[in-house]
């Protein structure tokens, strides 16, 4: 069919970055400058762990974000599709003596069946009907790990073997030349910029290359000398960079997923969906995806889980798993990525940090949430906040005056 | 008018029923290729519960409902919309938590085909087409009139913009067939101006327009047919001039009769539900009471 166009196309904008884009981005790669370079300052085993438990609730708050933040429909049985993602690589690896990167296209595969069976029947409920089913079957997939064979019932899975590739597995440790880190950042920044540059985004492909040799130069001066040969000893690092690289694909992609048309459909649908679709959008469809995008991610987070405590047990699958990530999410800021990062660290690490301070650790994490959601009530970073400075200029510039609103 | 272009969307023997209430209770309607219709009727008449059933959010009881030369009755609202029909709503239906900009891009979903894959990647075709979303986007906003920030969250313009930003959003989904539910309320005059202006254009672009309003000068001004509707029927068709004065219409809005009608000619144009009536019976000189005697029943339905 033959489009309809406007008499006149508007002007596209430029394709320069946005100033407050410009600002998250720096926010972002400093947050993940940051967590790389702690291993190099601390290798306390408890700290380098806490920080793969956090970035796991960061996964988990990212993924459910797609869930509850763009497609507005309210999981209360998230947690199933993460139990979904351990039990998969669990078995696979235990039972059948798959390695672990052999079982990353299973878990994909299972958590992609399980959001169609799960989310087939129920998404055609709305709001509140959805919240009751997801809970529902979040506990029935609980119960189910707990009285099947195969999963090894209440005592769940343990031995879960670390990630191994042929001979090598994460248990052997790491040793690097020290020139080979900086080295990599350097091909990274290369390769992206020039993708970059090939897709004529210049500024963007600068500040990639800018960044990358920024990194190097920083690890480079941490490692001392560049012949040294720095050794990863500990399996627990190993964890830590590799839920840093699902992180940052995370942190990329999901945003990225939300910002073309499907992105649109899920907010569409979320905001009105009858109004959504009368503008064409398939509203079905759009919450299915979103259904399944966040069930993969959350399996992709339990399989990392599950290989890091290599034990995996129903218990640890509650009811308050689901609520917590969703009080991540919430506590961030529905839709908003920088908010839900926000929020998944301080869901988890205040009560961590807490530990120290009072026996009664979770009534003063209560607390907190009540104050976070008495003066922050669209949460702490929401998406619809305006950047100080944009809002000034905004207000200035653009506002139609009232003769405009009339004429 | 009998017009002689072809018919792009025919409803025959329309039924719609909630319970023991027909809301639409046999409505035929025909609509030609790039006219203008109206359609009117006192509050309640099933014209809104009609267009519902034509953009496919309620399945008739029965009937028969033809758009382009194809059933549409068992279709979902979006594959409609993909269609070729578009449609706004009553009391505004923005996405409130979108930019002015976003929403109106919207209504380009099922026109470009982008895969996940591509906005992960940002392939060189998703940039393609985000540019070409973006440039119609923005060209409907200039097209409607609208002047403001289109980065701005729709819940923080005027009314009337949003108004605008709607008929932008819809106009995006490159309609044959535009439904527009009550365009004008809560418009003031200059926006009244601006909207049957607006309409003209859009008219002027090859898109066939269905009205639903209660503002009778706007209705006059802009139509190139009228339907009435009364108790989910059709009551009368025909231009302009002929529902003036047409006797069955001038009765069911303002329920006149025995050679009162030719006294109303012209004055119930602006009235239309019962406390505009009590206002124009006083201006005929009657009492209010002994002119709402003759008044059809109307029911105060709620028109979702």
């Amino acid at each position: 069919m033959e489009l309809l166009m406007p008499p006149t196309l508007g002007k596209p904008r430029l394709a320069t970055l946005s100033f407050d884009r410009k600002f998250l981005y720096c926010i972002a790669g400093f947050f993940v400058l940051v967590v790389l370079v702690l291993p190099y300052f601390t290798i306390n085993t408890y700290v380098i762990g806490l920080g793969i438990q956090g970035l796991i609730y960061v996964l988990l708050a990212l993924g459910l974000n797609v869930v509850v933040g763009y497609a507005g429909l309210l999981d209360l049985g998230y947690v199933a599709f993460y139990a979904v993602g351990a039990y998969t690589s669990g078995i696979l690896t235990t039972k059948f003596g798959w390695q672990m990167w052999q079982a990353v296209p299973a878990v994909i595969l299972a958590c992609i069946v399980a959001g169609i069976v799960i989310g087939g029947p129920t998404l055609r409920l709305r709001s509140d009907y959805l919240a009751i089913v997801t809970l529902g079957f979040g506990e029935i997939i609980r119960i189910t790990a707990q009285n099947l064979e195969i999963t090894g019932g209440p005592s769940g899975i343990f031995g879960i073997p670390t990630w191994s590739f042929g001979d090598w597995s994460f248990n052997d440790g790491l040793s690097l030349p020290a020139w080979s880190i900086p080295a990599f950042f350097l091909v990274v920044g290369a390769l992206i910029g020039a993708s970059l540059y090939a897709m004529k985004k210049q500024v963007a492909a600068i500040v990639t290359g800018s960044v990358a040799v920024l990194t190097a130069v920083i690890m480079a001066v941490l490692s001392g000398s560049l012949t040294n040969t720095i050794t990863f000893s500990s399996k627990v690092i190993l964890y830590y960079f590799t839920a840093i690289i699902v992180l940052v694909l995370g942190l990329v992609g999901i945003p990225r997923l939300a910002q073309g048309k499907l992105g649109r459909a899920w907010k569409a649908t979320r905001d009105d969906e009858d109004a959504a679709e009368a503008m064409g959008i398939n509203t079905y469809a759009a919450k299915i995806t979103a259904y399944i995008i966040g069930a993969v991610w959350a399996g992709i987070a339990g399989q990392l889980n599950a290989t890091y405590i290599s034990s995996i047990a129903p218990g640890t699958f509650q009811f308050l798993q689901s609520a917590l990530v969703l009080m991540a999410v919430v506590i961030g800021g529905m839709g908003s990525i920088p908010g839900v990062v926000v929020g998944g660290l301080f869901i988890f690490l205040a009560p961590e940090l807490l530990r120290d301070v009072w026996d009664n650790r979770y009534f003063a994490f209560g607390i907190l949430l009540l104050i976070v959601m008495i003066f922050r009530p669209k949460g702490l970073w929401p998406a619809t906040s305006v950047l100080p400075w944009s809002r000034d200029r905004r207000a200035k510039d653009k506002l139609p005056s009232a003769n405009e609103v009339t004429a | 008018m009998k017009s002689t272009a072809p018919t792009i969307l025919e409803v025959r023997d329309l039924l719609m029923q909630f319970g023991g209430v027909k809301a639409v209770d046999g409505l035929n309607m025909t609509v030609h290729d790039g006219e203008i219709l109206s359609v009117i009727g006192p509050n309640g008449a099933g014209k809104t519960s009609a267009f519902n059933c034509i953009s496919g959010f309620y399945k008739p009881t029965s009937g028969s409902i033809k758009f382009l030369g194809e059933s549409i009755l068992k279709q979902h609202p979006s594959h409609i919309t993909k269609m070729g029909m578009a449609r706004t709503f009553q009391n505004l239906r923005l996405f409130k938590e979108m930019s002015v900009l976003d929403n109106v891009k919207t209504g380009a979903h099922s026109r470009f085909s982008q895969h996940w894959y591509d906005a992960f990647l940002h392939t060189p075709s998703f940039a393609k087409s985000e540019k070409q979303i973006d440039e119609m986007a923005r060209g409907w906003l200039d097209f409607v009139g609208f002047k403001g920030d289109e980065e701005l969250y729709v819940t923080q313009l005027p009314y009337g913009e949003q108004r605008r930003v709607e008929i932008a959003r819809a106009l995006n989904t490159s309609p044959k067939l535009l439904l527009l539910d009550e365009p004008a309320a809560g418009l003031n005059h200059s926006e009244k101006r601006a909207l049957i202006e607006l309409i003209g254009r859009i008219q002027a672009l090859g898109v066939s327009i269905v009205l639903i309003e209660h503002d009778m000068g706007l209705v006059m001004e802009v139509s190139e047919r009228i339907l009435v509707i009364n108790y989910g029927k059709e009551l009368a068709d025909g231009s302009p001039e002929e529902i003036r004065n047409n006797p069955l219409v001038i009765e069911a809005y303002l329920g006149a009769s025995e050679g009162k009608a030719a006294d109303t000619t012209g004055i119930y144009e602006h009235l239309l539900d019962e406390n505009d009536l009590k206002v124009a019976a006083a201006d005929l000189g009657v009492s209010a009471s002994h002119k709402s005697a003759h008044l059809p029943a109307m029911p105060k339905r709620k028109e979702h």
